[in-house]
């Protein structure tokens, strides 16, 4: 028998937590910041390697990178002053304290051109991975939605204005909708994984709008041998509120992507359907078990998701592009682009966000029509933005954690 | 027994952000020993032992080995110093053979390239005979018993020359069988001059099995005691630090109408076997029907087929008038049946979910936790509150993952999700699975209150200690059939015969 006469502890007394793995602690201790640290971390150091390669082509970082930032336009912030503006839509001028003329404001407008699809297609992604699925096919979603939107902008001519572009942006979402649902079908009936038959379904997109577009394509315009498609309608095409519509001034799509951020996030976190897919995502058989049905989240989550993406293809053709052609089709990545902005971003609303602005203004600052070919050759500035993608991809796959963890353990105590 | 301890452990801390998981512990074991080493989950026996097989560098403290100070930074040290270690989840390669995955990194070689399959099955066969541990060699991993697979950790630990072994709560996953078996196991291994290292938290196997106890709670050693004159009650207090009733305190029951009828019920298992056989039975509003077997006799999908997350091949399953032989799971809920499952962390939890969302996993389709597709996040929050409170859920707030939680704090989550959802007929299945003492004591105390309340209580366990002090009365399943039904007066001999197929239709 034993001698020992534990304390009498009360029910009070502070809980024996668990015993938490080296891992639980990292995270405890690296998580809680990780949220918004990791990814700053991960772009540094992308950007430091990208300076590498810079300097082994013999040219300046450093003069590099500033004239990439002057080519974005962000620099447009820094110069406060006093000016007037033109309020949108309408023919007054009221006090403003940048110059919403300058270069730099031309500049920033097609940042943000280019972030509005990068926004939405990382949307796609996060969506999906919010549910457990891999949607690598938000290229052809948005082909999907680039299609519906030339179709019925070139069709309907005589359409009333609002109606016909809410028509193409509502067409566009369904027809991105519709091709990532084939997927969702797949995967919830066979369990066809998602990540083969979105791939497939991008090439299936990529031809076929190589098809409808190209050399004798039901879709290619009125010019013979041109394979591009006619303009869309006056009255399909979205109001430009910034700059001029003739040089590509910023449409009111910047918006409508930053009110589908909010979306996403009350869709996630504020509804029934954001409740399923998140339990689905993280643990399919305790949702089963709580009486979520797991195959129609995985459909819904795929179309949903497609519809992100195919919104962002009828912004494209509505905002700026207003024609496709067979060469636009088969030249875009922006699908990737917006892959790698939700990895960056962690699939949340405001890292998608701030990912998809940081690609959209390395797109454009490192643009053959942004910088200066004296500084740093425009074709390799193009690569560079591409390897610090890479980059970050990479690292995001890497993740920090386990590299911190193993330092962790190469350390011993003295 | 022996004289100078052949291991010491010296004055070992080691702190983990916000935890002392080892403060100041002291431990020896002598050679021809079996030194338990007892303490409720998160109480640092885990901890102890990495660092002992060279996990974990510990912050101060030194271990000895024969009296000489020895550094352990790693695994590999460990082994070179004769320790071995049989983990709870073993560490084996499903499709290799069992010689193949005991020679494993250190292989009997052909020209220095090729396995000498023939050297390697010799030498498993060799170390088999020597310590009474029946494996065949040529076996693959993934077609033999869990029991077995454990056979074949402790001879890879003997094969890279272990002397003191370390058996982490080697019982878990074991039927009390194949722990009797293992017994057996670990005394000829003592008898031929190993040390052993049993970590556990269960009193029956200690007191059974140990020649010392030492017991840990909340990091610090509380005492060392030989195992001859302790008792069950002194232990439980020693790990706890309180009383422990470790019989459950309840009435005679008295039965209602009957809530659960199951009517000749058959279900096929996912390798497409019939692995429930026109089962028939029902439980009342106020009783307990146990449910015993051993492992993998149909349970699972039995209770899978009720909860409406299997549809039966053929038969009815009826809760409280309603037919829910073809319900999912959503149904099976919607008709009143609480479901604690039997794998908290695959089926019972979203662990990365909070404990708030976790409450709400059955109810966040209808109000207050939800209205027009809206999450009521207040709502969820409050009733996360109380639920938290009211089972003295600890280590968590509601916005705390339930990953983060203790074994016995999500356990205590999950039950308070499902009384609070006011079922008619509740299935626990294997509800203590992996708890200490303390929690198994809450958890059998709230089983008992539902019945008390007039539902209906389904336990499947295959802790036959559970079944008899719970249940009011017991059923035996055998490869898918009911095979018996027993008082809860059976003795523990009674049902194991009749687990094992032994008789049939013995009738109470």
């Amino acid at each position: 028998m034993s001698d020992q006469e534990p304390e009498v502890a009360s029910e009070e007394v502070a809980p024996t937590g668990p015993e938490p793995s080296p891992q639980q602690h990292f995270r405890s201790r690296f998580g809680g910041i990780s949220g918004g640290l990791a990814p700053v971390i991960t772009t540094i150091i992308a950007f430091l390697m990208g300076g590498l390669v810079v300097l082994l082509t013999g040219k300046n970082p450093w003069h590099v990178y500033k004239a990439v930032f002057k080519g974005t336009g962000l620099n447009w912030f820094f110069h406060v002053g006093n000016h007037h503006a033109r309020i949108p839509f309408s023919a007054h001028k009221m006090w403003f304290p940048w110059d919403t003329a300058s270069v730099a404001a031309g500049n920033l407008q097609q940042t943000l051109l280019l972030t509005t699809p990068i926004i939405l297609t990382a949307l796609a992604l996060a969506f999906a991975f919010r549910c457990g699925l891999f949607n690598i096919g938000g290229q052809g979603q948005y082909i999907a939605g680039t299609i519906f939107a030339v179709w019925l902008g070139t069709s309907f001519v005589h359409l009333n204005p609002l109606l016909h572009v809410v028509l193409c942006l509502v067409a566009g979402t369904l027809a991105g909708a519709a091709w990532a649902g084939i997927a969702g079908i797949l995967k919830a009936t066979v369990g066809a994984h998602e990540v083969v038959s979105t791939i497939m379904l991008n090439w299936i997109a990529y031809w076929v709008g190589s098809y409808l577009f190209g050399e004798g394509g039901p879709l290619q315009g009125s010019q013979a041998f041109i394979p591009i498609s006619n303009d869309i309608a006056d009255g399909a095409k979205l109001p430009v509120f910034w700059g001029s519509a003739l040089l590509q001034g910023l449409s009111i799509g910047i918006f409508i992507a930053v009110a589908i951020l909010f979306v996403y996030w009350i869709l996630i976190n504020r509804t029934t359907l954001g409740f399923e897919v998140r339990a689905v995502g993280f643990n399919p058989e305790a949702a089963r078990y709580g009486g979520v049905s797991v195959a129609r989240n995985y459909f819904l989550a795929m179309a949903i998701s497609g519809g992100f993406a195919g919104l962002a293809g009828a912004l494209d053709i509505t905002g700026w592009e207003y024609h496709i052609g067979e060469s636009d089709i088969q030249a875009s990545t922006i699908g990737f682009t917006g892959l790698a902005a939700a990895l960056l971003g962690r699939n949340t609303a405001l890292g998608v966000g701030l990912a998809s602005l940081l690609f959209g203004a390395l797109i454009n600052g490192t643009s053959g029509r942004q910088l200066d070919p004296s500084i740093f050759r425009p074709d390799l500035a193009g690569n560079l933005t591409t390897i610090i993608q890479g980059l970050v991809i990479l690292f995001v796959g890497l993740n920090l954690g386990g590299i911190g963890l193993w330092l962790k353990k190469r350390r011993k105590p003295a | 027994m022996a004289d100078a301890p052949l291991l010491e452990l010296r004055a070992i801390t080691k702190r983990f952000p916000g935890v002392l998981a080892n403060d100041d512990v002291n431990f020896d074991l002598r050679r021809s020993e079996v030194h338990a080493l007892l303490g409720e989950n998160g109480a640092g026996k885990s901890t102890l032992m990495n660092i002992l097989y060279g996990l974990y560098t510990p912050d101060t403290g030194e271990i000895l080995l024969d009296g000489k100070h020895i550094d352990l930074g790693s695994t590999k040290a460990a082994i070179e110093h004769g320790i071995g270690m049989v983990h709870q989840h073993f560490m084996l390669i499903p499709v290799m053979t069992v010689a193949e995955n005991i020679v494993l990194a250190t292989e009997p070689r052909h020209l220095g390239v090729l396995l000498d399959y023939d050297a390697a099955r010799k030498r498993v066969r060799e170390l088999s005979e020597r310590y009474g541990l029946a494996v065949d060699p040529d076996a693959r991993i993934d077609r033999i018993t869990v029991g077995q697979q454990q056979r074949v950790e402790i001879l890879k630990a003997l094969y890279r020359g272990a002397e003191i072994l370390i058996l982490d709560e080697p019982t878990a996953v074991l039927t009390p069988q194949e722990a009797q078996e293992l017994f057996g196991i670990i005394r000829s291994l003592k008898s031929q001059g190993k040390s052993i290292i049993f970590i556990t938290h269960k009193l029956n196997e200690v007191l059974d099995i140990a020649d010392r106890i030492t017991t840990l709670r909340r990091g610090v050693v509380v005492d060392t005691i030989p195992a001859a004159g302790a008792t069950e009650e002194g232990l439980a207090r020693m790990m706890v630090g309180r009383e422990v009733l470790l019989r459950v305190d309840k009435h005679a029951s008295s039965p209602g109408a009957p809530l659960l009828q199951v009517e000749n019920l058959s279900v096929i298992d996912d390798r497409g076997l019939e692995a429930v056989r026109d089962v028939t039975f029902e439980v009342r509003g106020g009783e307990i029907v146990g449910l015993a077997g051993v492992d993998a006799n149909g349970q699972s999908e039995l209770i899978d087929a009720i909860a409406g997350l299997r549809r039966p091949a053929s038969g009815r399953v009826v809760v409280d008038g309603h037919d829910l032989t073809h319900a999912d799971a959503r149904e099976a809920l919607e008709a009143g049946i609480g479901h604690i499952p039997e794998d908290r962390h695959r089926r019972g939890l979203v662990l990365p979910f909070s404990l708030t969302e976790n409450i709400a996993l059955h109810g966040y389709r209808t109000p207050p936790n939800s209205r027009n597709g809206f999450l009521n996040l207040g709502a969820m929050l409050e009733r996360a509150r109380r639920l938290l409170k009211e089972f003295d859920v600890r280590g968590g707030q509601p916005s705390t993952p339930a990953g983060a939680l203790s074994g016995g704090n999500q356990q205590k989550v999950v039950l308070a999700r499902e009384i609070d959802s006011d079922p008619k007929v509740l299935i626990a299945a294997q509800p203590t699975r992996g708890l200490d003492v303390g929690a198994i004591e809450f958890v059998h105390r709230r089983l008992v209150e539902q019945r008390d309340a007039g539902r209906a209580v389904f336990l499947v366990s295959l802790e036959l200690e559970e079944i008899l002090s719970l249940s009011d009365r017991i059923l035996v399943i055998y490869e898918g059939r009911i095979v018996g039904e027993f008082p809860p007066t059976a003795t523990e001999e009674e049902l194991g015969f009749a687990m094992t197929g032994g008789k049939r239709e013995e009738a109470a």
